[in-house]
């Protein structure tokens, strides 16, 4: 592509093929171990009792029947738990995992017992005695900042947080530079509106499970499905009162995360039950206890107010954005705060974000955690400004598009981006040209998402054989193993096929940060690289050791050790195999490690297009085509980069359109499955294009960029843009369920 | 739990007789299996019926088709004489889940239950279909329409179970059709159903019909004054507007977490509209 600039980067032989990935046999054959899947003698099952109200005072538990029952082995609640006086994050998790003084919601847990069957267990969980005070509940975001609303907690406003507010605001964010204010007196329009999204799940297909065992000795082992089981370690160790290194973790092959499984919900308690049983305990939630009790992403109110003049040019952004996070701090306002006009080149821009508390479970990440609904309120309201004065979205996108040397809306100075370059591949491209029919509408919108480095271990290993196992610490979610070994070969100029990388335990490496912020590419692709060439010294070294010369006058070239420069030709270059076959005479077994904790993620941004047809007479919109472009930096496998562009977008679809937590007024959640709550099926999405862009990454070897966030970002707003012009009517709330598209078209006449 | 597997009628009436406890017929199991697991039944025992003579076919009678309580969405659509007779039936039936969900799914399991939304319920009201009934007190036969009477209740009596739904000779020139609103494109259940069935003259006039409704009261409702409006027209546009009001009309729907009640009650209307044009269609009508 002309767009994309290579020229200071190696020649691939691997990267950028798409050879099979090392866990897909198994996975399609059903011979994966996933979560649920793990058994050890003498298990017991452990289940969870949770709360009916959304909001109530625990003024007691009696567990006495239930430990009495035959075949139960433990049954406990928060009393069994120490308490954490020191460190409110994990007190919160705590809290959540089983709750204290209150239920904060429906479903929050309030006890659990392990007991020798499912039955016995189910039978358990009815015998336990709870007396509830039922308090005044609150689901709704605005509501809850309103006077006189129920309260969560007294006193976990922080200093950001002006007096007089409701206790229910946790923090403030502010992020800009400039005065709007002063920006929007410029402006030949101004568009000011109010948008609403609700909260959604991750919508996983595994649901969580994790098998426990807790000697007397202290050692514990905890088998688990998560996106990381380092944190899942630290974090239990932390509420445990145990030292990390007691407590070994093994990632099971993971169903989805999608940043769902980035915190706790079950595996304190299953350790907690091992404990207290002597036995180990496995616990598998329900699809309703999964939705019920998960961490779903924030519902948000965002007030916007953008100007702009008559040729395009935006004069200044502003944003107020309320984002509930559940029952407790934590959620991703401040992300959404600094995305919302983070593809913007603005001379005045200034975001506000609340972060308030409901009597929702406690939200987790959901990929680009805030930045959806944020680019939802930016991106409709740029539409609509396009709109009214009749230019074109991709233009007018274009005019005001960041690149290289603008100051973000959220701080840094950007490096070389992708931005422009994926709006003008989308002006380019057949999509935006074709024409539309009746009742059909195309919309635009872009995104963008941060993308992370953090620590990071990758240990590589050369077999006697000549083969190579690589040792990373990163649950696979979406094809890493395959990118992992795709590096390393292509470092090591041998075969895709004599690399095979594992998911190491706990105990095998050291300290890895969570599969996250689309981070493992990066990172771990970034320390598997280094590794490589660790291992890639050392196999010089032994080679200048046999041949009698320098180390510095042995170089590394396809696959081999070869002598250089005045030394050039003098000896037959050895293979890795062969430097492999006689390591234990020259020093010994072959490895190369690299720990890091690598700055130098760089930023990606997408610009996402999508055409929609809406029945008129019933409200359904069905997405006719949708094309995403996103900058990847460098694909290393393009199969898995496409992938996770069309999942983001089916993702963003879904919420754009059907998903939703519905509550009743009584707080309590009515959709608790996936036949009401409705993520896309197959048939409801046309074959999504990704086009991959590579401006590369200067701060990878390869230039490779995270892209797994990215594509959830734009869909929200080009799904909406493309409803609304096929409607004719603004859609600023999210989901545009069929009841609420045809209510706004018959209010529209 | 007991599980139960009766193999002739006689068997099956006399085993639920036996039953002192909470005892479920199993078809398909695509309701019930489903509610044992998420812990809403948990019934004492359980007679199979699928594999009691007759159940698991589909007979020629009296011009008309008697299947058995046993026969899945996916064998109905096999039967190419019955596609030909009752296309709206079979696409009601085949529209229950998925082609898993297909392999199992029964019609009178479907009917019995007995939730407003069902998908066959609509078409086979409009078919006028009959459900014939064993129990203790013998046989009886009774309309389908009659069968539900709340969600999730049904007029069957204790110890009673349906052995077949009788679909009715076809006269020349009839057409039906069942068109249903979900928000996804499948795996969902009916916010809005709707089943037509016509009869039309050798000149394109409707000379019977009837309209049935799901999801829009407690149980699928027939609409007598939708049909009224069909008779004795050639079913052109302005009678299609009268249908979809006259069914508006009779929805006393509830909002739900699935739709309003103005959502609802307008759907009505539009299903109505677009099935009579598909009914028409089938019966020849131009
Ligand atoms: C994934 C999925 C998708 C679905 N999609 C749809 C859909 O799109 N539309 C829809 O309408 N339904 C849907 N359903 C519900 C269900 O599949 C249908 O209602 C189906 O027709 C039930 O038939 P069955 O034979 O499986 O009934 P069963 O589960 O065997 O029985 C259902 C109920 O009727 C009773 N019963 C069964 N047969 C008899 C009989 N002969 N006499 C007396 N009582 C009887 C049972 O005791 C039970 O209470 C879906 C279910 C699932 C799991």
């Amino acid at each position: 592509m002309a767009l994309d600039s290579k020229s200071d980067l190696p020649q691939f032989k691997v990267v950028g093929t798409r050879p099979a990935r090392p866990d897909g046999i198994d996975k399609v054959t059903g011979r994966a171990r996933f979560g649920a899947d793990m058994s050890a003698p003498g298990m017991l099952t452990g289940l969870i009792l949770r709360s009916p109200h959304a909001h109530a005072r625990i003024v007691s538990i009696d567990t006495s029947k239930a430990e009495a029952l035959a075949g139960v082995h433990a049954v406990v609640t928060r009393k069994d738990f120490r308490e954490i006086t020191d460190d409110d994050f994990t007190a919160d998790i705590l809290d959540n995992c089983m709750a204290g003084a209150k239920a904060l919601y429906d479903g929050h847990a309030i006890a659990a017992v392990a007991a020798s069957s499912t039955k016995i267990a189910r039978e358990a969980l009815k015998l336990i005695d709870v007396t509830y005070e039922k308090l005044d509940h609150v689901t709704d975001v605005d509501e809850a900042i309103e006077d006189g609303a129920p309260v969560l907690h007294e006193g976990r406003s922080d200093e950001t947080v002006p007096a007089g507010m409701s206790p229910n605001v946790l923090s403030r964010y502010e992020f800009g530079h400039g005065d709007p204010e002063e920006g929007l007196k410029n402006a030949d329009h101004v568009v000011e509106r109010t948008y609403k999204t609700e909260a959604t799940h991750q919508g996983y297909i595994e649901p969580h499970a994790c098998l426990a065992q807790m000697g007397p000795d202290g050692q514990g082992d905890l088998w688990v499905c998560t996106q990381g089981h380092y944190m899942v370690r630290n974090t239990c160790a932390a509420i445990l009162g145990i030292e990390q290194g007691q407590l070994r973790v093994t990632a099971s092959e993971i169903g989805g995360g999608f940043g769902g499984k980035t915190t706790l919900f079950l595996e304190p308690v299953a350790l907690m039950l091992a404990k207290k049983s002597g036995r180990p305990v496995k616990m598998v939630m329900t699809r309703s206890e999964v939705l019920r009790a998960t961490g779903p992403t924030a519902s948000t109110s965002i007030d916007v107010k953008i100007g702009m003049t008559k040729d395009g040019k935006i004069t200044a952004g502003f944003a107020e954005m309320r984002y509930q996070g559940g029952a407790y701090p934590g959620s991703p306002v401040e992300f959404g705060a600094m995305s919302a006009f983070a593809p913007y080149d603005l001379e005045h821009v200034k975001t506000i974000g609340w972060d308030i508390v409901t009597n929702r479970p406690k939200a987790a990440a959901y990929r680009a955690p805030g930045a959806p609904m944020a680019a939802f309120a930016v991106e409709s309201a740029i539409d609509e400004l396009a709109r009214h004065f009749g230019l074109d979205p991709l233009e007018v996108r274009l005019k005001n598009a960041a690149r290289e040397g603008t100051k973000a809306s959220y701080g840094p100075t950007y490096p070389a981006i992708g931005l422009e370059a994926t709006l003008r591949t989308a002006k380019d491209h057949p999509h935006w040209s074709a024409p539309l029919g009746e009742n059909q509408g195309r919309g635009v919108a872009c995104g963008f998402w941060f993308n992370f480095g953090g620590d990071t271990c990758v240990t590589l290993n050369i077999t006697p054989d000549g083969t190579v196992t690589v040792s990373e610490g990163n649950p696979d979610i979406g094809g890493s193993r395959a990118s992992m070994s795709m590096m390393a070969a292509e470092e090591l100029g041998i075969p895709y096929e004599k690399v095979r990388t594992i998911v190491a335990d706990t105990g095998s490496l050291g300290q890895n940060e969570v599969t996250d912020g689309s981070r493992v590419t990066f990172a771990v692709g970034l320390a598997t690289i280094e590794a490589a060439r660790a291992a890639k010294r050392e196999m010089c070294k032994r080679a200048a050791m046999i041949w009698g010369i320098d180390e510095e006058a042995v170089e590394w070239v396809d696959g081999a050790a070869q002598p250089a420069g005045p030394n050039a030709g003098k000896f037959p270059p050895m293979t890795l195999a062969e430097i492999a076959e006689t390591a234990s005479n020259t020093g010994g077994p072959i490895a190369g490690h690299h720990e890091a904790n690598p700055e130098g993620a760089g930023v990606s941004f997408a610009t996402h297009m999508c055409d929609v047809e809406v029945d008129p007479d019933t409200g359904a919109a069905k997405i006719l085509r949708y094309t995403v472009f996103q900058d990847a930096g460098k694909a290393i496998h393009p199969a898995y980069v496409e992938g996770q562009f069309q999942g983001g977008a089916a993702q963003g679809i879904g919420w754009a359109l059907n998903e939703e937590y519905i509550y009743g007024d009584d707080g309590i959640l009515q959709n608790a499955g996936f036949l009401d709550y409705r993520v896309p099926v197959a048939s409801d999405l046309p074959m999504i294009d990704a086009v991959i862009l590579e401006i590369p990454n200067p701060g990878h070897p390869y230039g490779v960029r995270g892209v797994g966030e990215t594509s959830i970002v734009p869909p929200l707003a080009a799904v909406a843009n493309a409803v609304s012009a096929a409607a004719g009517v603004r859609m600023t709330d999210l989901p545009m369920s069929p009841p609420k598209l045809l209510a706004a078209l018959h209010a529209k006449g | 739990m007991h599980y139960l597997s009766p193999t002739t009628v006689d068997d099956a009436v006399a085993m639920l007789a036996a039953q002192t406890g909470d005892c479920r017929i199993l078809a398909g199991g695509t309701d019930l299996l489903v509610r044992m697991k998420s812990g809403f039944a948990e019934p004492d025992a359980i007679v199979d019926i699928k594999r009691i003579e007759g159940m698991r076919d589909i007979l020629h009678e009296d011009g008309g088709f008697r299947i058995g309580a046993g026969v899945s969405g996916a064998e109905m659509s096999e039967n190419a004489d019955l596609v030909a007779a009752w296309p709206g039936v079979v696409e009601a039936a085949g529209l229950i889940g998925s082609t898993q969900i297909q392999g199992r799914a029964t019609m009178a399991g479907n009917l019995c239950n007995a939730s407003p939304a069902a998908d066959s319920v609509p078409a086979m009201v409009a078919a006028n279909a009959v459900a014939r009934i064993a129990g203790p007190n013998g046989q009886r036969d009774l309309p389908v329409a009659e069968v539900p009477t709340g969600p999730g209740k049904t007029s069957l009596a204790p110890g009673e179970f349906v052995t077949s739904i009788f679909l009715p000779a076809r006269p020349d020139r009839s057409g039906d059709a069942y068109l249903r609103f979900i928000p996804r494109t499948e795996m969902d259940i009916a916010v809005v159903g709707c089943g037509v069935s016509v009869t039309l003259d050798e000149n394109g006039t409707c000379t019977d019909a009837r309209v049935a409704l799901g999801a829009v009261a407690p149980t699928v409702i027939l609409v007598p004054e939708a049909a009224e409006a069909l008779i004795g027209t050639t079913l052109d546009d302005a009678v299609l507007e009268a249908v979809a009001k006259a069914c508006s009309a009779a929805a006393t729907p509830i909002s739900d977490k699935r739709g309003t009640v103005e959502f609802r009650t307008h759907v009505a209307g539009v299903l109505a509209r677009r099935a009579t044009k598909i009914a028409k269609t089938r019966a020849g009508g131009k």
